[in-house]
C-alpha cells in the first residue's frame, strides 16, 4: 500500500448509435488478440499454415502423379496439384474462420469467460463481436500468404490475378466468420456443436474441390452451386490462372452478400449470445 | 440524503416460469457498503449481472449513476468494478498483462495502466507474481488479482459477488483487509454473500433476499435486535434425543429453534437460561452460548439456514 495512488483519465464516452452495444473500442480486443498470439499461440498459426500444405502434397503432388494433367478454368490443360491449390486455400480460409467464430467463440464464452469478463468493462458485445472476427480475419490473412508463397515456390503460380487470392481469401474468411458466429449464437451444447463439423466435412469433399463439378447430375450440381465453399473454389481457381469474367462477380457478390446476412444474424443474435 | 448510486424499484427477471429476482426495491448510497445476504438460488448473482448491464431485467426499473444499465451498459461499466462468483481471469495472459489488458478495455492509455498496474500489483500483495501465469495462482491470489483488476478503471462503485467463497479462513482474512481498505478510500460497494459473519464484517446495510424476494432491510445489528433476541443458547442431544427434549425446554427463552444437529434457544442472558436447563434436569452433550447473529435473523424469516 506504499504506491502513490494513480489518478484515472476523465471518462467522457460520446453518443453513439448501439448505445448498449458498443462502445467504440474494437481495438482493445484486437490487442488482446495479438498478445496472446505473442504470448504463446503463434503454435496454433502454425498448425494452420501447415493443413493445406500437407493436403497440397499429399493429393496434389502423391495423387497428382496419378492423374496427370486436368482441364483449368479456361479450358487450358494444368496440373492436378496447380487444378486444387486454389481450391485448398479456399477451404482453408473457410475452416480457419469456422473454427475461430464457432468452437473458439464456444469455448471463451462457456469455459474460458472470457467474453463474461470483456462484458464486464465497458465493452459492449458488439466490440467483441467485431474484435472476435477481425481476428479470425487476420488469421486467414496470414494463411493466405503463407500458402501462397509455397504455390509460388512449387511453381503453381502462373498468373498475377494469383495475387488477388489473398484479399479474396479474407472475404471469403469474412463471410463464414460472420456467419458462423450468429450460429453459435444458438447453440447449446458440445452435441449441437458437432453439427457444424459434421456440415464442413462433405461441404469440402463435394464443392468441387478435388474434381470438376460435373461429375454430378444436374440436380446435385444445382445443390452444390448453392453452397458457399463451391463459389470460394470456383473464384478462386479463377484468379490462379487469370481466367475472369462476369461469373467471377457473381462469386464475389456471393460473399458480400453472405457477409451481410451473416452481420445481420451476428448483430441481432448479440444479446442472445453474450448476455445469457 | 445524498441521491442514491443505484435505485432498484419492483426490479424483476424471469426466466421461462422460473421467477429468479421477484420484483425487489432497493437503494445504495454513495460510499455505503451495502450487502445482499441470501443462500445461494436467492437471485443476489443475478441482482448484480442486472445492475452491471450485462444481463437484461423482465421489468421494473434500475438506475445506476443515474443511467439505465440497460440501455446504457457500456458507460455504466466505465464506473463499475465488477468482481464475479466465479473468476474469470484471462489465462492466456499473465498476471500484471491482465490488469492492463482490463484497463484497455476501458479504453483507459497505456501511460496510467503502467503506474496503474504497479499500484494496484502492491495493493493486492501480488508485486512478485507479476509475471506469473494465472494458472498457477492459488485461489486467494486469484481471487485479490480478480479485485485489483476491477479497480484499474477507479469505479464508483465496486460490485463483489461472493467475493470469499472458496477461501480458507487466511486467505479471507487477507481480502477483508484490503475490502476494508477500499471502503475507507470511499468506495462504494455492494457485496452479495451467504455467509453471515462476511455480512457483519463487510457491510453498513444489508437486505436479506430469499426466493428472489427482500425479507428485511437494515444494519446488522438493527436486523439482529428486530428479529432475534441478544443471545443464543445452542444445546445439543444428540440428533435421536433433540426433538423428545424441545418440550422440556418450553419457556427457558424466548423461543426455540430445533435444527437437526441442535437446538437454539433464543434469550437476553445465555448464562442464566443454561443454569435454567441444567436446573429443569437436562443435560445436553455440548452447550455453547453466543451472541446473535444474521444466521439467526435468516432462520427466523424463513424458516432455514444459510448454508444447505
Amino acid at each position: 500500500m506504499s504506491a502513490t495512488p494513480v489518478p484515472a483519465p476523465p471518462h467522457t464516452p460520446g453518443p453513439r448509435p448501439f448505445r448498449s452495444l458498443s462502445s467504440g473500442n474494437v481495438g482493445a480486443v484486437l490487442e488482446r488478440g495479438f498478445t496472446v498470439i505473442r504470448n504463446q499461440n503463434w503454435m496454433i498459426l502454425v498448425s494452420g499454415f501447415f493443413e493445406p500444405v500437407l493436403y497440397l502434397l499429399a493429393m496434389g503432388v502423391g495423387m497428382g502423379g496419378l492423374v496427370g494433367e486436368v482441364v483449368g478454368p479456361g479450358g487450358q490443360p494444368i496440373s492436378y496439384a496447380a487444378y486444387i491449390a486454389p481450391a485448398l486455400l479456399a477451404t482453408s480460409a473457410m475452416n480457419g474462420a469456422i473454427y475461430d467464430s464457432t468452437w473458439n467463440v464456444f469455448f471463451k464464452l462457456r469455459f474460458a469467460k472470457l467474453y463474461q469478463a470483456m462484458l464486464q468493462t465497458s465493452l459492449g458485445p458488439l466490440d467483441v463481436a467485431a474484435g472476435e472476427i477481425l481476428m479470425a480475419l487476420f488469421r486467414g490473412f496470414v494463411y493466405a500468404v503463407g500458402f501462397l508463397g509455397v504455390l509460388a515456390l512449387m511453381g503453381l503460380v502462373t498468373s498475377w490475378w494469383a495475387l488477388l487470392m489473398v484479399p479474396v481469401a479474407v472475404l471469403v474468411a469474412l463471410g463464414f466468420a460472420a456467419l458462423g458466429m450468429g450460429i453459435t449464437s444458438f447453440m447449446r451444447t458440445f452435441q449441437q456443436m458437432d453439427l457444424i463439423n459434421f456440415a464442413m466435412l462433405p461441404m469440402f469433399l463435394f464443392s468441387a474441390t478435388l474434381y470438376p463439378i460435373t461429375v454430378y447430375p444436374e440436380p446435385v450440381q444445382w445443390f452444390v452451386m448453392a453452397m458457399p465453399l463451391w463459389h470460394a473454389v470456383e473464384l478462386m481457381r479463377q484468379l490462379s490462372v487469370g481466367h475472369l469474367g462476369l461469373v467471377t462477380l457473381v462469386h464475389v457478390g456471393y460473399f458480400l452478400a453472405m457477409t451481410g446476412v451473416g452481420m445481420w444474424l451476428t448483430t441481432v443474435r448479440l444479446r442472445a449470445l453474450f448476455l445469457r | 440524503m445524498t441521491e442514491p448510486v443505484i435505485s432498484a424499484q419492483g426490479l424483476r427477471k424471469e426466466y421461462g416460469d422460473f421467477v429468479a429476482v421477484d420484483g425487489i426495491d432497493f437503494e445504495v448510497h454513495p460510499g455505503e457498503s451495502f450487502g445482499l445476504l441470501g443462500p445461494n438460488g436467492a437471485g443476489k448473482s443475478t441482482t448484480m449481472r442486472m445492475i452491471g448491464g450485462t444481463l437484461d431485467r423482465t421489468g421494473g426499473q434500475l438506475r445506476v449513476l443515474g443511467l439505465d444499465p440497460g440501455r446504457q451498459g457500456p458507460e455504466v461499466r466505465a464506473h463499475l468494478g465488477v468482481v464475479p462468483q466465479q473468476d474469470n481471469l484471462d489465462e492466456e495472459l499473465r498476471v500484471r498483462e491482465n490488469i492492463v489488458m482490463y484497463g484497455r478495455y476501458f479504453g483507459l492509455p497505456r501511460s496510467y495502466l503502467g503506474p496503474k498496474a504497479d499500484e494496484l500489483l502492491a495493493f493486492a500483495q501480488l508485486e512478485a507474481k507479476a509475471k506469473a501465469k494465472v494458472d498457477n495462482l492459488s485461489g486467494g491470489m486469484k481471487r485479490r488479482l480478480t479485485i485489483a483488476r476491477g479497480l484499474v478503471n477507479e469505479p464508483r462503485i465496486l460490485l463483489l459477488d461472493e467475493p470469499t467463497t472458496g477461501l480458507d479462513p487466511q486467505a479471507r482474512h487477507v481480502l477483508w483487509d484490503r475490502l476494508f481498505r477500499l471502503k475507507e478510500a470511499g468506495t462504494t460497494l455492494v457485496v452479495t454473500t451467504h455467509f453471515m459473519d462476511e455480512a457483519e464484517q463487510l457491510c453498513d446495510r444489508l437486505i436479506v433476499v430469499d426466493h428472489g424476494r427482500i425479507m428485511a432491510e437494515g444494519s446488522p445489528r438493527q436486523l439482529i435486535r428486530e428479529h432475534s433476541t441478544r443471545e443464543v443458547v445452542e444445546v445439543r442431544f444428540g440428533s435421536q434425543r433433540n426433538a423428545q427434549v424441545v418440550a422440556d425446554l418450553e419457556g427457558v427463552g424466548a423461543r426455540n429453534e430445533v435444527l437437526p444437529d441442535r437446538i437454539l434457544v433464543y434469550t437476553d442472558d445465555g448464562e442464566a437460561a443454561l443454569e435454567e436447563i441444567s436446573r429443569r434436569g437436562l443435560h445436553p452433550i455440548t452447550s455453547l452460548v453466543r451472541r446473535s447473529s444474521l444466521e439467526d435473523v435468516f432462520l427466523r424469516l424463513t424458516g432455514r439456514t444459510l448454508v444447505d
